[in-house]
Protein backbone atom coordinates (compact mmCIF):
# COMPACT_ATOMS: atom_id res chain seq x y z
CA UNK A 1 0.00 0.00 0.00
CA UNK A 2 1.25 3.49 -0.76
CA UNK A 3 -0.12 7.01 -0.85
CA UNK A 4 -0.76 7.91 -4.46
CA UNK A 5 -3.29 10.70 -4.16
CA UNK A 6 -4.72 12.93 -1.51
CA UNK A 7 -7.33 15.65 -1.88
CA UNK A 8 -8.31 19.05 -0.59
CA UNK A 9 -11.51 20.96 -1.19
CA UNK A 10 -11.19 24.20 -3.15
CA UNK A 11 -13.73 27.00 -3.63
CA UNK A 12 -13.03 27.31 -7.36
CA UNK A 13 -11.07 24.74 -9.34
CA UNK A 14 -9.68 27.18 -11.93
CA UNK A 15 -8.56 29.70 -9.31
CA UNK A 16 -7.04 26.84 -7.34
CA UNK A 17 -5.20 25.57 -10.39
CA UNK A 18 -3.72 29.03 -10.96
CA UNK A 19 -2.60 29.32 -7.33
CA UNK A 20 -1.17 25.82 -7.04
CA UNK A 21 0.72 26.07 -10.36
CA UNK A 22 1.60 29.75 -10.99
CA UNK A 23 2.18 30.72 -7.37
CA UNK A 24 3.24 27.56 -5.52
CA UNK A 25 4.91 25.97 -8.57
CA UNK A 26 3.21 22.57 -8.92
CA UNK A 27 2.41 21.15 -12.38
CA UNK A 28 -0.87 19.76 -13.71
CA UNK A 29 -1.01 15.98 -13.81
CA UNK A 30 -4.66 15.41 -14.77
CA UNK A 31 -7.35 17.83 -15.90
CA UNK A 32 -10.25 15.70 -17.12
CA UNK A 33 -13.65 17.39 -17.56
CA UNK A 34 -16.42 15.58 -15.67
CA UNK A 35 -19.67 17.51 -16.14
CA UNK A 36 -19.51 20.77 -14.20
CA UNK A 37 -16.19 19.95 -12.57
CA UNK A 38 -12.94 18.26 -13.49
CA UNK A 39 -10.72 15.53 -12.18
CA UNK A 40 -7.96 18.00 -11.49
CA UNK A 41 -4.66 16.94 -9.94
CA UNK A 42 -1.26 18.54 -9.52
CA UNK A 43 2.14 17.06 -8.73
CA UNK A 44 5.50 18.44 -7.69
CA UNK A 45 7.87 19.02 -10.65
CA UNK A 46 10.55 17.58 -8.35
CA UNK A 47 8.59 14.31 -8.16
CA UNK A 48 6.32 14.08 -11.24
CA UNK A 49 5.44 10.43 -10.55
CA UNK A 50 4.93 11.09 -6.87
CA UNK A 51 1.71 11.66 -4.92
CA UNK A 52 -0.95 13.72 -6.67
CA UNK A 53 -3.00 16.40 -4.96
CA UNK A 54 -6.63 16.38 -6.09
CA UNK A 55 -8.23 19.84 -6.14
CA UNK A 56 -11.80 18.85 -5.40
CA UNK A 57 -14.87 21.15 -5.62
CA UNK A 58 -16.07 22.30 -2.20
CA UNK A 59 -19.76 21.88 -2.94
CA UNK A 60 -20.75 19.52 -0.11
CA UNK A 61 -22.57 21.40 2.68
CA UNK A 62 -20.31 19.90 5.36
CA UNK A 63 -17.21 21.43 3.80
CA UNK A 64 -17.78 25.08 4.69
CA UNK A 65 -18.33 24.76 8.47
CA UNK A 66 -15.48 22.24 8.68
CA UNK A 67 -12.99 24.46 6.87
CA UNK A 68 -14.17 27.71 8.46
CA UNK A 69 -13.56 26.30 11.93
CA UNK A 70 -10.05 25.11 11.03
CA UNK A 71 -9.07 28.34 9.28
CA UNK A 72 -10.33 30.40 12.23
CA UNK A 73 -7.91 28.56 14.51
CA UNK A 74 -5.07 28.73 11.97
CA UNK A 75 -4.98 24.96 11.42
CA UNK A 76 -3.55 23.82 8.07
CA UNK A 77 -5.27 21.11 6.04
CA UNK A 78 -2.27 20.10 3.98
CA UNK A 79 1.50 20.20 4.40
CA UNK A 80 4.25 20.47 1.81
CA UNK A 81 7.97 19.88 2.21
CA UNK A 82 10.30 22.65 1.02
CA UNK A 83 14.09 23.05 1.14
CA UNK A 84 14.01 26.30 3.10
CA UNK A 85 10.90 27.72 4.75
CA UNK A 86 12.39 31.20 5.14
CA UNK A 87 13.35 31.41 1.45
CA UNK A 88 9.88 30.19 0.42
CA UNK A 89 8.27 32.70 2.79
CA UNK A 90 10.22 35.50 1.07
CA UNK A 91 9.48 34.21 -2.44
CA UNK A 92 5.76 33.76 -1.81
CA UNK A 93 5.31 36.99 0.17
CA UNK A 94 6.79 38.83 -2.81
CA UNK A 95 4.08 37.20 -4.94
CA UNK A 96 1.40 38.54 -2.58
CA UNK A 97 0.73 35.33 -0.65
CA UNK A 98 -0.67 35.91 2.85
CA UNK A 99 0.85 33.95 5.72
CA UNK A 100 -1.16 33.38 8.91
CA UNK A 101 2.06 32.20 10.57
CA UNK A 102 5.55 33.41 9.64
CA UNK A 103 8.54 31.05 9.70
CA UNK A 104 8.47 29.47 13.15
CA UNK A 105 11.16 27.39 14.80
CA UNK A 106 9.49 24.11 15.73
CA UNK A 107 12.39 22.06 17.07
CA UNK A 108 13.79 19.81 14.31
CA UNK A 109 11.86 21.70 11.61
CA UNK A 110 10.93 25.19 10.50
CA UNK A 111 7.27 25.70 9.65
CA UNK A 112 5.08 28.47 8.26
CA UNK A 113 1.39 28.61 7.34
CA UNK A 114 -0.10 30.33 4.30
CA UNK A 115 -3.57 30.96 2.90
CA UNK A 116 -4.15 29.17 -0.43
CA UNK A 117 -6.94 31.70 -1.35
CA UNK A 118 -9.22 28.72 -2.08
CA UNK A 119 -10.40 28.15 1.48
CA UNK A 120 -7.49 26.27 3.03
CA UNK A 121 -4.40 26.91 5.07
CA UNK A 122 -1.21 25.19 3.92
CA UNK A 123 1.78 24.44 6.15
CA UNK A 124 5.22 24.39 4.60
CA UNK A 125 7.94 22.47 6.43
CA UNK A 126 11.70 22.27 6.07
CA UNK A 127 14.08 20.14 8.07
CA UNK A 128 16.78 22.08 9.82
CA UNK A 129 20.35 21.28 8.95
CA UNK A 130 21.86 19.06 11.67
CA UNK A 131 23.73 21.25 14.13
CA UNK B 1 -12.47 43.33 35.90
CA UNK B 2 -12.13 39.59 35.63
CA UNK B 3 -9.49 38.10 37.84
CA UNK B 4 -6.00 38.86 36.55
CA UNK B 5 -4.44 37.04 39.49
CA UNK B 6 -6.26 33.80 38.74
CA UNK B 7 -5.41 34.13 35.04
CA UNK B 8 -1.69 34.39 35.89
CA UNK B 9 -1.79 31.49 38.34
CA UNK B 10 -0.95 28.83 35.77
CA UNK B 11 2.39 28.04 34.12
CA UNK B 12 0.88 27.25 30.71
CA UNK B 13 -0.96 30.58 30.67
CA UNK B 14 2.24 32.40 31.67
CA UNK B 15 4.10 30.62 28.84
CA UNK B 16 1.38 31.71 26.40
CA UNK B 17 1.93 35.32 27.49
CA UNK B 18 5.72 34.86 27.17
CA UNK B 19 5.27 33.69 23.59
CA UNK B 20 2.84 36.48 22.73
CA UNK B 21 5.27 38.97 24.28
CA UNK B 22 7.96 37.58 21.96
CA UNK B 23 5.71 37.62 18.87
CA UNK B 24 2.31 39.25 19.17
CA UNK B 25 -0.63 38.19 17.04
CA UNK B 26 -0.70 34.38 16.86
CA UNK B 27 -3.35 31.87 15.84
CA UNK B 28 -4.35 29.03 18.15
CA UNK B 29 -2.37 26.67 15.88
CA UNK B 30 0.83 28.71 16.24
CA UNK B 31 0.44 28.96 20.02
CA UNK B 32 -0.02 25.17 20.23
CA UNK B 33 3.03 24.66 17.99
CA UNK B 34 5.34 26.78 20.14
CA UNK B 35 4.00 25.40 23.43
CA UNK B 36 4.74 21.90 22.18
CA UNK B 37 8.08 22.44 20.48
CA UNK B 38 9.66 25.06 22.76
CA UNK B 39 8.14 24.15 26.09
CA UNK B 40 7.19 20.48 25.70
CA UNK B 41 3.63 21.31 26.74
CA UNK B 42 1.47 18.60 25.29
CA UNK B 43 -1.83 20.31 26.09
CA UNK B 44 -4.62 19.57 23.64
CA UNK B 45 -5.89 22.36 21.41
CA UNK B 46 -9.08 22.37 23.46
CA UNK B 47 -7.10 22.90 26.66
CA UNK B 48 -5.05 25.72 25.11
CA UNK B 49 -8.26 27.25 23.82
CA UNK B 50 -9.65 27.23 27.37
CA UNK B 51 -6.46 28.84 28.72
CA UNK B 52 -6.85 31.56 26.09
CA UNK B 53 -10.46 32.08 27.15
CA UNK B 54 -9.34 32.65 30.76
CA UNK B 55 -6.68 35.14 29.62
CA UNK B 56 -9.23 36.88 27.41
CA UNK B 57 -11.73 37.14 30.28
CA UNK B 58 -9.04 38.79 32.39
CA UNK B 59 -8.34 41.24 29.57
CA UNK B 60 -4.78 39.98 29.12
CA UNK B 61 -5.47 38.62 25.65
CA UNK B 62 -7.55 40.29 22.98
CA UNK B 63 -8.48 38.64 19.71
CA UNK B 64 -8.64 40.18 16.29
CA UNK B 65 -10.06 38.63 13.15
CA UNK B 66 -7.89 39.19 10.10
CA UNK B 67 -9.14 37.57 6.93
CA UNK B 68 -10.77 34.33 8.05
CA UNK B 69 -8.42 33.62 10.94
CA UNK B 70 -8.37 34.75 14.55
CA UNK B 71 -5.20 36.23 16.05
CA UNK B 72 -4.38 36.61 19.74
CA UNK B 73 -2.67 39.71 21.14
CA UNK B 74 -1.18 40.35 24.58
CA UNK B 75 -2.71 43.38 26.30
CA UNK B 76 -0.57 44.39 29.30
CA UNK B 77 -2.88 47.08 30.62
CA UNK B 78 -4.48 44.85 33.33
CA UNK B 79 -0.96 44.35 34.72
CA UNK B 80 -0.82 48.07 35.46
CA UNK B 81 -3.41 47.50 38.16
CA UNK B 82 -0.94 45.27 40.00
CA UNK B 83 1.75 47.94 39.82
CA UNK B 84 -0.73 50.59 41.00
CA UNK B 85 -1.72 48.47 43.96
CA UNK B 86 1.83 47.69 45.02
CA UNK B 87 3.99 50.36 43.43
CA UNK B 88 7.70 49.65 43.25
CA UNK B 89 9.80 52.56 44.53
CA UNK B 90 11.38 54.30 41.58
CA UNK B 91 15.09 53.54 41.25
CA UNK B 92 16.06 57.20 41.37
CA UNK B 93 14.31 57.76 44.74
CA UNK B 94 16.71 58.48 47.61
Amino acid sequence: MKIKLTSIFVDDQRAALAFYTDVLGFTVRHDIPLGDASWLTVVSPEDPDGPELLLEPAGHPAVKPYRDALVEDGIPLVQFAVDDVEAEHRRLTDKGVVFTQPPTDAGPVMVAVLDDTCGNLVQIVSEKAPA
Amino acid sequence: MADVYRALDDETRRLILDELAARDGQTLFEICTVLLTRHRRTSTRQAVSQHLAVLEEAGLVVTERRGRSKFHHFDRSPLAEIARRWPTPAEDDP
